[in-house]
């Protein structure tokens, strides 16, 4: 006790109290700040959990007045699938999955050279969850992608939903990035994602068609199926959603998955 | 309550408002004031971190040596607001996605900063205390009131709930989308500014100098 009364008579201006004094704020004040973050970790995942189911209720259009989001993310069925080869990991327990923490692992991650990375994520998991939605008879009708990409500011992740046939999309939506509010935030905007719905993906030869843009076409033209009107004042953001989308669409992301869904039902 | 107490509490409501007296912590006014939701808890971090970083501020304001006064303050303040941030997080996980930096942003905000070193330094800790909750209620009641209006004509809304029907599902209202905009709460800011200070002549403020009155021929 004599220690701190001797320390705390020290006149203000010396530097050993000084010194003893920012010691001790900066320590009582980590012990705050990490005993908060600490504690209240699991309650903020659970939000987080919660947040992205609702993301994907929403995406997939199942969302509806009454039914909560527990309830209708009942009908979504989770799965693991291996990027390379397009086929289902039966092995790992989508639940406990990870795909942005096996991204930066060494053991579960792909490294992307500068020409495959278009999203500009560098690295990508080997495995990635799936979101399947069947009718009664077992037959595929919507499957949602996780999508991620670099905007402005910040890696945008989100999901992209897209109808049994793969190539129709049923809707786009991010659930974490930190665009400006106002401009790239405008990503959350309904009236701009409403334009993803019902959007076409390939075209005829098989190439990824579907692109946002500045200048799209007017509605009567027949490539306006595959356009994207561009956010404005922020062509980086727009950007980075396309080239999300293109990569993970494209045969580094969910290519190969995306052939087997046409080719066999993917079921 | 003595007068002190009343005037140390209640006088930032009015009489030395935060907002419109004192023109601080505008850009948070700005910037959470579309709706009502995330301007009530805007105003509840500040107001409660406001009040603690005085509390403690003013409880080591006589061993804080002066070389890193505003250090020591700012590591109070910036601890105290993460704190808060993370308790938003979990339990109003939707409004703080929506409050997004502007939890972060109430360290630089200048009402904190301000009170700290214009009254914590000065006085002890109950009744810094006590200005840090006056000085959040009168950030608070302007909040409030320009989000009131905001919402309600922007969106037809308080709170989210459907005040006004909106002509696009069938009612008669059609909303005016520049509330919903910052520049409408420098308008309502500014309104209110006004409306005070014709109330309350005493704050306006003396001219500090006089726009030169050119004389005739002066102009070459």
């Amino acid at each position: 006790m004599s220690v701190i009364s001797d320390v705390l008579a020290l006149p203000n201006d010396s530097r050993k109290k000084t010194y003893i004094v920012a010691f001790v704020l900066c320590l009582i004040c980590s012990i705050a700040v990490s005993t908060a973050a600490v504690m209240l970790k699991p309650v903020q995942d659970k939000n987080k959990q919660f947040d992205k189911q609702r993301n994907i209720v929403a995406i997939a259009g199942l969302a509806q007045n009454g039914v909560s989001v527990s309830e209708a993310f009942k009908q979504v069925e989770a799965k693991v699938v291996d990027l390379q080869t397009g086929d289902y990991v039966e092995g790992i327990d989508p639940k406990t999955f990870d795909a942005r923490a096996a991204a930066v692992d060494p053991k579960q991650n792909v490294v992307l050279t500068k020409e495959q990375d278009i999203a500009s994520i560098k690295r990508r998991a080997k495995y990635a969850t799936v979101y399947l939605i069947k009718d009664q008879q077992g037959k595929l009708q919507k499957v949602i992608l996780p999508i991620s990409g670099y905007g402005l500011w910040s890696t945008l992740h989100g999901f992209l939903a897209l109808q049994g046939d793969a190539n129709t999309v049923v809707g786009l939506g991010f659930y974490e990035h930190a665009e400006t509010p106002g401009l790239g935030g405008e990503v959350d905007n309904p009236n701009w994602k409403v334009q993803w719905v019902g959007k076409k993906i390939f075209d005829e030869q098989g190439n990824i068609a579907l692109r946002v843009t500045k200048s799209p076409v007017a509605d009567s033209d027949p490539r306006a199926v595959y356009e994207i009107d561009a956010l404005s004042g922020a062509t980086l953001t727009s950007n980075g959603v396309n080239n999300a989308v293109h990569f993970w669409l494209g045969a580094d992301g969910f290519g190969p998955y995306l052939q087997k869904i046409r080719q066999g039902g993917g079921a | 309550m003595n007068t002190e107490t009343r005037k140390v509490l209640l006088g930032p409501l009015f009489d030395n408002n935060p907002i419109t007296l004192q023109i601080l912590g505008i850009c948070s006014a700005l910037a959470v004031t579309s709706s009502m939701n995330t301007a009530l808890l805007m105003s509840l971090s500040l107001t409660l971190v406001t009040a603690f970083s005085n509390m403690f501020i003013s409880t080591v304001r006589n061993h804080t040596p002066s070389s890193i006064r505003i250090i020591v303050q700012m590591t109070i303040i910036a601890s105290l607001v993460i704190v808060v941030d993370q308790l938003l997080r979990a339990y109003a996980f939707d409004t703080s996605k929506r409050l997004s930096v502007f939890v972060g942003l109430i360290i630089t905000n200048c009402i904190v900063m301000g009170r700290a070193e214009a009254f914590a330094m000065q006085n002890p800790p109950g009744i810094s205390f006590l200005d840090g909750i006056g000085n959040g209620l009168g950030y608070s009641l302007i909040l409030m009131s320009v989000a009131f209006v905001r919402e309600l004509l922007g969106a037809g809304s308080l709170f989210g709930v459907q005040i006004i029907p909106l002509l696009k599902d069938g009612g008669w209202y059609v909303p005016n989308g520049l509330l919903l905009l910052p520049p409408s709460a420098f308008f309502l800011i500014g309104i209110l500014i006004w409306v005070v200070r014709t109330k309350k002549p005493e704050q306006l403020e003396v001219a500090e100098f006089k726009i030169h009155e050119p004389a005739k021929g002066e102009y070459h």
